[in-house]
C-alpha cells in the first residue's frame, strides 16, 4: 500500500510538470497552428534563470526559491514574447519555416545555457522542508511533490477561470476554433498570439523552476526531455484544451511510474507510447480536441 | 462587359476597382469592378464556383489580394488587415455561419461587441428565440438558428456596410423567410452586400446587382430590371427567373 501510495504521488508530481508545458504548448498551437519546438529550451531558461538569480542574490533556500523562481519565470514569458514577435510572427502561414526556426533556436539555446554554465547539473535552493517526508498511510512521500501538484492544480484553477471569464479568455477560446473569424469580428488576434506565446513561456519556465526542486539540480538537456513527454500529453489530451491536457498530464506520469516499479524500470515510456498510440486509434483528435477550456 | 455601376448610384459605400484574387495557382477574381450606393441591399449573383464567396472574403482582407483597390466611403482599405476593416463599420456574415461550437450563444454575442453600447434590443427583437438559448452552446443549435447567431453578430455593432454570404443557404423555407425579414430589417439600418443564390430572396431585398461569372463581372443595374428579363437571367445565372 504505502509503495502504491508513494508511487501515485510521485506520479501526480511528475504530471504537475507534464501539464505546466503541455497547456502552454497546447495553447499555442490550438491558437496560433505553431508546433513550438522552442518550448523546452523555455523550461530551461526558466530553470537556469531561477537558479542563477537565486544564487546572485543569495540568503536562504526559501528567499532563492521564491525570489529565483519568479525571476524564471518572468524571463521564461519575456524570451517567449520576443521569439514570438521577432521570430514567429514573420512566419505565419508558412509551418515548415516555423518548425526550422523553432527546432534551430532549441538548439541554439540548450547550447547557450551549455556554453555559459557547462552540461553539468547544477544544484538547484532547496528548503529543509521540501527535502523532509510526510508519511501517508505509511509512505514516506518528499514534501516537494506537495508544491508540485499544489502549483500545477492552481494553475489548471487559474487557467480555466481566465479563459472561462475574462474577455481575453474569451478571444483565446473562440481563437482556437477559427482564429479567421475572429479577425472577422474586429478583433486584433496577433495581439493574442504575443499573449498565448508569453503565457506559454511563462509557463515552462515554471515547470522548468519545479523541475529543479523535483529533481534537485537544473541541468541543460531537461528541458528536452520534459518536453517529449508534454508532445504526447497534448496529444492525447487534445490540442487548444486545458482539460484534456491536465487528465492527460496525470495519465501519463501516473502510467510512467507504475510501469516502471511493477514492471521492469525502462518500461514506463514504452507503457506511454502505447497509450498515446491507443488513444490516436480511438480518439485522433485526442480526449478534448479543438477547444479550449 | 456592361457597365458596372449600378443605375441608382448615390453616395458610394463601397466601391471595387480592378480586383484580382489569386488561390494558390488559380486566378479566381479576374479584375472585378463595382460600386456598391450606400443604403439598400445590392446582391452578388452568378453561378457556383464564379468568386462570389472569394468576393466577400477579398472584401474583408481574408484572402490575398494581388491587384486593385477596395474603398469604403472614399478610404482605401485595400491593404488593411481584416480586424482593421471590421473598425472602420463593416459587419460580416460568412457562407458557412463560423459561430464558435465551443461557446455558448451569449459568449458569441458577446465577443463579437466592439465599443460600447451593442445593439441587443434589436438583435432580440429579430431573433428572440436567442435570448432563450443565450446559455446554449452554439455547437449544438439547429443550422437555421447558427445562421441567426450569425447575422446577429453582424446587426450588434453599428456597421456602415453589412457583408452577407448565402444566409439562406440550406435552410428550410420557414427560416428562409425569417432571415429574409431580418436582413429587410437590417437594410433600413446600413448598406448590405448580399451573396444568394435564391432569386425571391434577392427579388425581395435586392435594390441592384452586380453578376459574376468566370472571375469577371458580367452585369450590374437595377435588380428589377434583370429579374423582369428571365431569358437575360437564364442566360447569366442558369436559372430561371422569379424566384425558386
Amino acid at each position: 500500500m504505502s509503495t502504491f501510495v508513494l508511487l501515485t504521488i510521485t506520479g501526480l508530481g511528475l504530471g504537475a510538470m507534464y501539464f505546466l508545458v503541455a497547456s502552454g504548448l497546447s495553447l499555442i498551437y490550438g491558437l496560433m497552428g505553431v508546433l513550438n519546438f522552442a518550448h523546452g529550451a523555455l523550461i530551461t531558461v526558466g530553470a537556469y534563470a531561477a537558479w542563477w538569480f537565486g544564487d546572485q542574490i543569495g540568503g536562504g533556500a526559501w528567499q532563492r526559491l521564491l525570489i529565483g523562481g519568479l525571476f524564471g519565470i518572468v524571463a521564461g514569458g519575456v524570451v517567449a514574447a520576443l521569439i514570438e514577435l521577432v521570430l514567429i510572427r514573420p512566419l505565419y502561414q508558412r509551418p515548415v519555416e516555423q518548425v526550422l526556426v523553432t527546432v534551430g533556436l532549441a538548439l541554439a539555446l540548450g547550447a547557450l545555457v551549455q556554453g555559459i554554465w557547462g552540461a553539468d547539473s547544477q544544484p538547484f535552493p532547496l528548503p529543509g522542508w521540501m527535502i523532509d517526508t510526510t508519511s501517508i498511510f505509511g509512505a514516506s512521500v518528499p514534501n516537494d511533490r506537495f508544491v508540485e501538484i499544489g502549483v500545477a492544480a492552481a494553475v489548471l484553477l487559474g487557467l480555466t477561470a481566465f479563459l472561462r471569464y475574462t474577455r481575453f479568455g474569451l478571444v483565446i477560446r473562440a481563437g482556437v476554433e477559427n482564429r479567421a473569424m475572429v479577425s472577422a469580428l474586429g478583433i486584433d488576434v496577433r495581439r493574442a498570439f504575443t499573449i498565448v506565446f508569453a503565457l506559454g513561456g511563462a509557463l515552462a519556465a515554471l515547470a522548468g523552476v519545479l523541475s529543479g526542486v523535483y529533481f534537485g539540480v537544473v541541468d541543460p538537456g531537461r528541458g528536452t526531455s520534459l518536453l517529449i513527454f508534454a508532445f504526447i500529453v497534448v496529444v492525447i489530451g487534445g490540442f487548444g484544451s486545458i482539460g484534456g491536457s491536465a487528465i492527460a498530464a496525470v495519465a501519463v506520469g501516473l502510467i510512467q511510474q507504475y510501469a516502471n516499479y511493477y514492471s521492469s524500470s525502462g518500461t514506463g515510456d514504452l507503457a506511454v507510447v502505447l497509450l498515446l498510440a491507443a488513444i490516436l486509434l480511438v480518439r485522433p483528435g485526442g480526449l478534448a480536441p479543438k477547444v479550449a477550456h | 462587359m456592361t457597365d458596372t455601376t449600378p443605375a441608382t448610384a448615390e453616395r458610394t459605400a463601397l466601391s471595387v476597382r480592378d480586383l484580382h484574387v489569386y488561390l494558390g495557382e488559380s486566378h479566381i477574381l479576374q479584375g472585378i469592378s463595382f460600386d456598391v450606393p450606400a443604403d439598400g441591399v445590392t446582391a452578388v449573383l452568378g453561378r457556383n464556383g464564379v468568386g462570389k464567396t472569394t468576393t466577400m472574403r477579398a472584401l474583408m482582407g481574408l484572402v490575398p489580394r494581388s491587384r486593385g483597390t477596395i474603398e469604403l466611403d472614399g478610404e482605401d482599405v485595400t491593404r488593411l488587415p481584416t480586424h482593421a476593416v471590421v473598425r472602420r463599420g463593416v459587419g460580416y456574415v460568412p457562407e458557412d455561419r463560423d459561430v464558435f461550437a465551443g461557446l455558448t450563444v451569449e459568449e458569441n454575442l458577446r465577443l463579437a461587441e466592439r465599443g460600447g453600447d451593442p445593439r441587443y434590443d434589436l438583435v432580440h427583437e429579430l431573433f428572440p428565440e436567442l435570448r432563450q438559448r443565450a446559455a446554449q452552446r452554439a455547437g449544438t443549435l439547429s443550422g437555421g438558428q447558427q445562421q441567426m447567431v450569425a447575422i446577429a453578430r453582424a446587426l450588434l455593432n453599428r456597421n456602415d456596410l453589412l457583408l452577407v454570404d448565402e444566409p439562406t443557404k440550406g435552410l428550410a423555407p420557414l427560416l428562409v423567410t425569417e432571415v429574409a425579414q431580418a436582413l429587410e430589417r437590417a437594410a433600413e439600418l446600413t448598406t448590405i452586400v448580399l451573396v444568394e443564390q435564391n432569386l425571391s430572396v434577392v427579388q425581395r431585398l435586392a435594390r441592384d446587382v452586380v453578376v459574376l461569372d468566370g472571375g469577371r463581372v458580367v452585369h450590374a443595374g437595377p435588380a428589377a430590371e434583370l429579374l423582369a428579363d428571365p431569358e437575360h437571367v437564364r442566360r447569366l445565372l442558369g436559372v430561371h427567373g422569379g424566384g425558386h
